[in-house]
């Protein structure tokens, strides 16, 4: 049993809240990812579950036991760090061994560990070489191999990707993500990218300015943000935010864009009702939107700015009245600048929020 | 005619590929130039003493003197040197000033480097501040109220009582140095260290010490060099214990040249001996790369 619990933790630096009264179960073997800008306090969040930053106020607890003000070392827990951290002094043996020695353990179960670890992450060869005849990829490696051989519960890591170029980025996080999976340890994963967060995570608490947003699975995440902030974040390109306005009429409530109306899905209608007369975001993500050659009655027309072939797929800027969307269609979509598309918005591919809140509104 | 226009561009990028060549193996020319000239603008001196001190007296008083060195090479002129009068009690008192300072020195700036690298405390700047501060007195501003001091603790003409005065000069460069090499050290790694189950104090042990040990070993170094060279707090607080800078500087005016060259030769040794091998810590005192 290796539950995370984070309960009503706070952490300041001087007057500056990092952490603000958080909480967050993690339960056993789950990969949960910490997903923000950088600033958002989820680095600080983890350094509290490692024990490198105390928290001010609030509790962790880890299998049950409080661990708040406990040090690193009495945690039980392994962490890999942004930096890897790798000591530049030992070769490779005695980086990943280094846990273990500290534990005291006898010569031959290290030993095992230890190739254990380098094997699953094909550096077996590299045992006695040192750190800086080594590539980033390889370090990193290493890292990770010293925190697997400890073979604690509980995983920390600290954006462990980001240092990495992007081809080996592409080929670690998979390769991680099966490491991890085998291993089942619960894990925290820090990282300010949206694409590793969807990839890797069995669910994503999303942080801004020291407060989780959401935490959900990766597909929820994107599919039902939580609010417009998380919306714009997540996703590549982000969610299109469209401003429009509510009307009543004759029973049925539809929302202006312009000269064009959308109608919501009927259970969103009567949430929508309230709003009668008043402005409302329209979100909607760029391949949520079908896009048609030739004008149809309940399609909007708008003039594209920019075709950017992505190969898998055509990205659009458009334009229609004052917005500017990304609208993402099939390749084979013919359409060049300043030409006319049609577009259409499926009604439960729309999310509404609330302009003054930033919240998504969903029936309850 | 593409062809033809192929072969006119080809020709153009080799043009143009040969004139950039160029540029470069002109300003690679003149950057060795320029280093050239500076290493000779140094090197000459120390040469010219060298080839004085190791020949015999005479060529060394015959005028005009010998381009060539060391003809007829000889250890007499050094011989003579040695044998004069307070060279050796100086020799020993500069040696003993310098491991006194070295040690002090080191003790007291290795926790200073430590918590300036490390730690954001009330007070940091104002400490660095008046660490450097010490240095903006000229030294015969500090060293003559400081004879009077020691006259009156009946300290003075003491190779401790110098010594002190010496580690107050070099603290500046050695906390410096030190903070330096500890700042070079991620933090990371204690933390690492201390997840994976040290305590702080093992930590520092395990995974801070093997790495600054070279670094402080440098700064110790240079802090010998420093003292060994310091001559003027020397001349003013030592009479009968004379340090080597001090004894040749005061007989400097009353001696023949084979001395003078013979004592610069024997004072430059250890120090160029000693910034040669920590050279590239000196580097990193300047935040220069070096791996």
């Amino acid at each position: 049993m290796s539950e995370i619990k984070i309960e009503n933790v706070t952490k300041r630096f001087g007057s500056f809240t990092a952490v603000n009264n958080v909480s967050l179960t993690i339960t056993d073997h789950e990969f949960m990812v910490l997903l923000g800008p950088s600033g958002c306090g989820k680095t600080t969040l983890l350094r509290a579950v490692a024990g490198l930053g105390m928290a001010d106020e609030g509790r962790i607890s880890i299998g049950g036991k409080d661990v708040t003000y406990l040090p690193p070392r009495e945690r039980r827990i392994s962490m890999v760090f942004q930096s890897y951290a790798i000591f530049p002094h030992m070769n490779v043996f005695d980086n990943i061994a280094f846990g273990l020695t500290m534990q005291k353990l006898p010569r031959a179960e290290i030993q095992t560990r230890v190739r254990q670890a380098a094997e699953l992450l094909h550096i077996e060869q590299m045992l006695d070489r040192y750190p800086s005849k080594m590539s980033g990829g390889q370090r990193q490696r290493v890292a990770v191999a010293r925190a697997i051989a400890m073979q604690s519960q509980v995983l920390l890591m600290d954006e462990p990707l980001s240092n990495l170029d992007a081809l080996l980025r592409l080929e670690m996080r998979a390769e991680l993500k099966r490491l991890l999976a085998e291993l089942g340890a619960t894990t925290i994963y820090v990282t300010h990218d949206q694409i590793e967060a969807m990839s890797m995570g069995d669910r994503i608490a999303v942080m801004r300015d020291g407060i989780i947003e959401q935490v959900n699975t990766p597909t929820t995440v994107y599919d039902y943000p939580a609010n417009q902030f998380i919306g714009g974040f997540i996703g590549t390109p982000p969610m299109n935010f469209l401003m429009g306005q509510v009307q009543r009429r004759d029973g049925s409530v539809v929302v202006q864009l312009g000269d064009h109306s959308v109608a919501p899905k009927p259970e969103m209608a009567s949430l929508l009702a309230g709003y009668d007369g008043k402005p409302i975001i329209l979100g909607i993500r760029a391949e949520s939107m079908e896009t048609l050659a030739s004008p149809a009655g309940d399609a909007l027309m708008a003039c594209v700015l920019v075709v950017e072939p992505l190969g898998s797929q055509n990205l659009l800027t458009v334009a229609f009245g004052a917005h500017r969307i990304k609208v993402s269609t099939h390749p084979s979509f013919e359409t060049r600048a300043d030409a006319d598309v049609w577009l259409r918005f499926p009604a439960d591919k729309i999310r509404w929020i609330d302009p003054e809140a930033k919240r998504t509104l969903y029936p309850k | 005619m593409t062809a033809l226009n192929s072969t006119q561009v080809s020709a153009e990028m080799a043009r143009l590929r040969a004139r950039a060549r160029r540029r470069m193996l002109l300003s690679r020319v003149f950057t060795y130039l320029v280093g050239i000239l500076i290493a000779i603008w140094v090197l000459a001196p120390l040469w010219f003493i060298a080839s004085m001190a190791l020949t015999t007296p005479e060529t060394v008083r015959s005028y005009p003197k010998s381009v060539l060195p060391f003809i007829p090479f000889s250890f007499e002129t050094m011989r003579f040197f040695l044998q004069s009068r307070g060279i050796v009690p100086g020799v020993i008192n500069s040696v003993l000033v310098a491991v006194i300072t070295l040690i002090l020195s080191t003790l007291i700036a290795a926790p200073a480097g430590y918590a300036t690298s490390r730690y954001i405390f009330r007070g940091r700047d104002a400490f660095r501040l008046s660490i450097l501060a010490v240095r903006a007195f000229p030294v015969v501003i500090l060293s003559i109220p400081l004879a009077v001091t020691f006259i009156n603790l009946g300290i003075f003409d003491q190779v401790y009582s110098l010594a002190l005065m010496h580690t107050a000069l070099t603290l500046p460069t050695t906390v410096l140095v030190i903070g330096s090499v500890f700042a070079s050290i991620p933090y990371e790694l204690e933390e690492a260290a201390q997840v994976f189950g040290c305590t702080p104090a093992q930590a520092f042990r395990r995974v801070v010490l093997p790495l600054v040990l070279p670094g402080i070993a440098a700064a110790a170094i240079f802090t010998f060099v420093m003292s060994w060279n310091e001559v003027f707090a020397a001349t003013v607080l030592t009479v009968q214990n004379r340090t080597l800078p001090a004894q040749v500087l005061v007989s400097l005016q009353q001696s023949p040249e084979p001395y003078k060259f013979a004592g610069g030769f024997f004072m430059l040794l250890p120090s160029v001996i000693f910034i040669f091998v920590i050279r590239k810590y000196l580097f990193n005192m300047w935040g220069q790369i070096t791996k």
